[in-house]
Order: C-alpha cells, then sequence, then structure tokens
C-alpha cells in the first residue's frame, strides 16, 4: 500500500494547483523511497528515466519556425483567410478540422497535426477569427473557451482516429498483451471495433461544437449589453 | 546513420541559445533563474547521454527546484501589430508554406527515410525514424522560413526564447511524468492498483464487470496519464478473467473498446500533460485546467458510450 503515497501526492498537489513539476517530481521520489530504495537510487532511476523520455520534447523545435513566421503576420494571414469566408464560424472551423483529423489519423498520418505544430499557429487564431466576423467583440473568457475547444479537437481526433488504422501503437499493444496470455487475435479485427466509438466520438464532440456557435452567440450579446452599459455608466451626463 | 541523438543536441543547441538569450535580455525581472532553467535543460539534452544516471537526475532535481520559484513568462512580442499586419498582406497565402512544411515533412520522412539504406546500413535508425524525421522537419521548415522571409539573424532564436518562456516549466512536464511512469511501474503501483479494483469493486454480473473493466480503464488511465500504463493492469485483472472467460465476452470487442475507454480518461487528467497541459501554456490560456474542462464533457458521454456498446455487443446473445 505504500507505494501509492505517490498517486495521493498527485492528486492533492493537481487539486490545490501546486507547480505540477514540482508535485511530480516529489511523488517520483516519494514512490521511490516508499517501495525501499535508497535516495542514491531512487534519484537515480528519476535521471535516467526522464532521459530517457528526451524524445517526447522533440516537438519543441518547431518553435523556431513557428516565431519566425508569427513574427511575420502568419496569425494575422490566418484571420484574414478567415474573414473572407462568410460562412465560417468558430464551431464550423473545429469542426472541420475535427474531421480532417479524424480522417488522417485513421487512415495513420497522426504527424499531420499537433498543438505546437498546427493549433497554436493556425486552428486556433482561424476558430478565434471566425468567432470575431461571426459574433463581433468576445469576453477574454469566452475567447479562452474557443482556444480550448481548439485543443481539444485536436485530441479527440486524434485519439479516436488513429485507433481505426491497424499498425498504430495501441492496436499493436492489444495484439501483444493478448499473445502473452495465449490468445491471438487480428489488428486488422481490433482495429474495426474501434470505428463505433470513432463514429460516436465526432458525433457527440461535433454537436458540442455546433452548439459552441450559439453559445458565443450569447455571449457577445450579454458581452455588448455590458460594455453599453459600462459605456453608460461611465459617462452619465450625456 | 542518423540517431536519436542527433536531434537531441539540435535540441540541447536551442535551449543554450534560449538560455543565453535570457541572460542577455536586461529588461527581464528574473533572468537569472530562466538561464539556469534552460541551461540545464540544455546540458540534459547535450551531454545526458554520457552522464551517468545520479547526475542526470540531481540536475533534473535543480530544474524542479528553479522552476518550483517561478520563471519569468513575460515574453513581449519583437515585432508591433502594424508591422505584422502589413507583412501579412505582403506575403500572403505563401506565410503557410513553412509551418506546412513540418507536418508534410514529417510525414513523407518518417514513410521514406526508413527505407534509405548507404552502403547496407539505414539512413535512419528504423526504431526511431518517427522521431528523427519530426527533427529532421523542423530544420527544413527553419530554412524555408529564413530564405523566404529573410529576418534578421537572431530572429529564429529569440523567437523560440519568447514561445518557449510563455510555455515555461510546462514544457519539461511531459518527460517528468514519464519518468514517474517508470518509477510507479518499479514500485509495483498497477499490481496493487488491480488487486484493490478486484477486491473491491462489485462484478457479481456481466454488465457490472464490464462499467468495472470501462471505467477502471478510464479511472487508472486518469491516474497515470496514460492508457497504454493502464491497459495491461486493468485487462489482466478484470477484462481477461472477468469479462471474457467467466461471461463468455468477447476478447477482440473487450480489449479494443477498453482502450478506448481509457482515451476517454486521457482526455480528463492532467497527467496526460502533453495532451492537456503544454497545449493549455502554448494557447496562453490563463486556466492551466482550460483545456481538460473544454474535454470533459465528450470524455463522459463517450465512456458511457462504450459501456453501452460492450454490454450490447461483446456478449453471445
Amino acid at each position: 500500500m505504500l507505494p501509492l503515497i505517490g498517486i495521493l501526492i498527485v492528486i492533492l498537489g493537481f487539486a490545490l494547483r501546486l507547480n505540477a513539476l514540482l508535485v511530480v517530481t516529489v511523488a517520483g521520489l516519494a514512490t521511490g523511497l516508499a517501495s525501499g530504495q535508497s535516495f542514491h537510487d531512487v534519484i537515480a532511476a528519476f535521471g535516467h528515466a526522464f532521459v530517457e523520455s528526451r524524445y517526447v520534447a522533440i516537438v519543441w523545435l518547431v518553435l523556431p519556425v513557428i516565431g519566425v513566421v508569427e513574427r511575420s503576420g502568419l496569425k494575422e494571414r490566418a484571420r484574414d483567410v478567415i474573414g473572407q469566408i462568410r460562412a465560417a464560424t468558430a464551431g464550423r472551423v473545429l469542426l472541420v478540422y475535427l474531421a480532417l483529423r479524424q480522417i488522417t489519423s485513421s487512415l495513420g498520418l497522426v504527424s499531420l497535426g499537433g498543438h505546437a505544430q498546427m493549433v497554436r499557429p493556425l486552428v486556433a487564431p482561424m476558430a478565434e477569427a471566425a468567432a470575431d466576423h461571426a459574433h463581433g467583440p468576445l469576453a477574454e473568457s469566452t475567447r479562452e473557451r474557443i482556444k480550448a475547444m481548439s485543443a481539444a479537437a485536436d485530441n479527440v481526433g486524434m485519439f479516436f482516429g488513429e485507433d481505426v488504422f491497424v499498425a498504430i501503437g495501441s492496436i499493436l499493444l492489444i495484439r501483444g498483451f493478448l499473445e502473452q496470455n495465449g490468445i491471438l487475435v487480428e489488428p486488422l479485427h481490433l482495429a474495426r471495433w474501434a470505428i463505433p466509438t470513432a463514429i460516436i466520438a465526432f458525433v457527440i464532440h461535433g454537436s458540442r461544437l455546433l452548439l459552441l456557435d450559439r453559445q458565443l452567440r450569447r455571449e457577445s450579446r450579454e458581452f455588448a449589453e455590458q460594455s453599453l452599459l459600462g459605456a453608460s455608466q461611465e459617462r452619465p451626463n450625456t | 546513420m542518423i540517431r536519436l541523438e542527433a536531434i537531441y543536441v539540435l535540441m540541447g543547441l536551442m535551449l543554450a541559445g534560449i538560455a543565453i538569450v535570457n541572460f542577455r535580455d536586461m529588461r527581464s525581472h528574473m533572468p537569472v533563474r530562466n538561464t539556469v532553467f534552460w541551461a540545464l535543460y540544455a546540458v540534459i539534452f547535450l551531454f545526458g547521454s554520457h552522464l551517468d544516471d545520479f547526475t542526470n537526475g540531481m540536475l533534473v532535481l535543480f530544474m524542479v527546484l528553479t522552476a518550483s520559484r517561478g520563471l519569468a513568462t513575460s515574453s513581449r512580442d519583437a515585432s508591433t501589430p502594424d508591422a505584422r499586419a502589413e507583412s501579412a498582406a505582403r506575403w500572403g497565402n505563401r506565410l503557410f508554406v513553412p509551418v506546412l512544411v513540418v507536418p508534410v515533412a514529417t510525414f513523407l520522412g518518417s514513410v521514406l527515410l526508413g527505407r534509405i539504406v548507404i552502403g547496407g546500413t539505414p539512413l535512419v535508425d528504423p526504431k526511431q525514424v518517427t522521431q528523427v524525421a519530426l527533427g529532421l522537419a523542423t530544420v527544413l521548415a527553419l530554412i524555408t522560413a529564413l530564405v523566404m522571409l529573410r529576418p534578421p539573424i537572431h530572429a529564429p532564436i529569440t523567437e523560440a526564447r519568447r514561445l518557449m518562456d510563455s510555455v515555461g516549466w510546462a514544457a519539461v512536464l511531459p518527460q517528468a511524468l514519464a519518468a514517474l511512469g517508470a518509477l510507479f511501474a518499479a514500485a509495483g503501483v498497477g499490481k496493487i492498483i488491480a488487486e484493490l479494483a478486484t477486491t473491491y469493486l462489485p462484478l457479481g454480473t456481466p454488465t457490472a464487470a464490464v462499467v468495472a473493466y470501462a471505467v477502471g480503464m478510464a479511472l487508472f488511465t486518469i491516474i497515470m496519464g496514460n492508457a497504454f500504463a493502464a491497459f495491461p493492469v486493468m485487462t489482466a485483472g478484470i477484462g481477461l478473467p472477468l469479462v471474457v472467460q467467466q461471461y463468455q465476452g468477447d476478447v477482440v470487442i473487450v480489449t479494443a473498446i477498453g482502450m478506448l475507454s481509457g482515451f476517454c480518461g486521457t482526455l480528463m487528467t492532467p497527467m496526460a500533460a502533453n495532451f492537456n497541459i503544454v497545449p493549455a501554456a502554448l494557447l496562453e490560456l490563463r486556466d492551466r485546467y482550460g483545456v481538460i474542462k473544454a474535454q470533459v464533457p465528450t470524455a463522459l458521454m463517450l465512456l458511457a458510450a462504450n459501456i453501452v456498446l460492450l454490454a450490447y455487443f461483446a456478449f453471445p446473445r
């Protein structure tokens, strides 16, 4: 039971919104110590695992590119492009991205998306610009939600698209695990049974994106009324 | 042969550059902490493979302690809005080219690079081809951007610093979580959880067993941050012995949808930092959990749908 102290630390730390990097490190060290390792060994195990997983950070190499192109007006251009499409709304822009992300992932093209590569430079500015054009000025909290929904569309599209592809890690993991337990299954059959969930995921998240447009319309109206109210209160004589 | 190590050197050089820009920035209100943090991270990329585990561990510990006292996140734009608008009008849609080079070249690279063999040795280590392709794609994209846009020579690194400082220590979180997962596994945390689950959960009917398996996958994924870590534990504990063997569930349907139930958990946990916390930092959201909050309704509805699919299709009728 004692090794579970790490989980307790993580739950408490995240709930109290402490520095997540500190929480995770303390939880790791506590787990190692609780399972009877020496301080030296725990630090070494943490260092070893950290160095071994450097590959997850390679995506940051994209930052110089994004930065240089942002400096030359990437976000502004993304906004202009969306502004020219009259039917564009935040929900519809994200619905199109969700569909593209899910379809390409199901063909094994997982690398065609991503938060640093696509969402920050293109998808989120486009969704925000579409909302600006469709609804007018928006409150900061509304902008935050559009950005958050942009990241969510990338995640939902990838998670529930990639499993339809036979050669993806999760399918191979299931197959390998069952093989160890003496059960042989075809990857194609596993991938086929990912399709119902993939369709339901698209319907659920797609519907939420279309509902987002209605929320945005309501919120922008409230925001406009509030700004108007604020303006008239500032100048009571006019 | 191009190995991952070459890409790590690139990462190390970029991080060292970011540390130097931070050090030279007199206007920053805490240049020292940011400099120390990114310099230590640079050391781990440049020399991590040659240092012993304990030294690496101590370097990470110093990074974490530096970050825990707070890093400077204020990063001013070097360009003015007017200049950007003018440049956007001048370049038009050509601005998208360098950005789109990254995914396209990553995809082409991961398909093609693995097949190139020179003198009997493959050009790229076959096991690491996707990561190497991503690294090389970013280089290609940067060259494209530099040739096209001709920014000042320091622009790539000062811009990388602007973005990296806005992400801050969250950039390191996915790696720290991977390390935590390794320590959890070594301490046998998974086995303890599976024992607890099978001891205390009601598993008396097929439907109850299916609910326990799917919800267990989601919950354990929330704890571990990764459905891949949860899958072997929950499937060995509940999926195979109960749902499949005792209640005659179809093994393909049970495991396939079980894994997807775990993915619902991934959408709801800060432990899956690279999907949920890093984008919140990248998009400069004030609420660190903003992306998770946007995903929870979808995740819960989809988990319920998975349980219905399992209960309806997994058992012989």
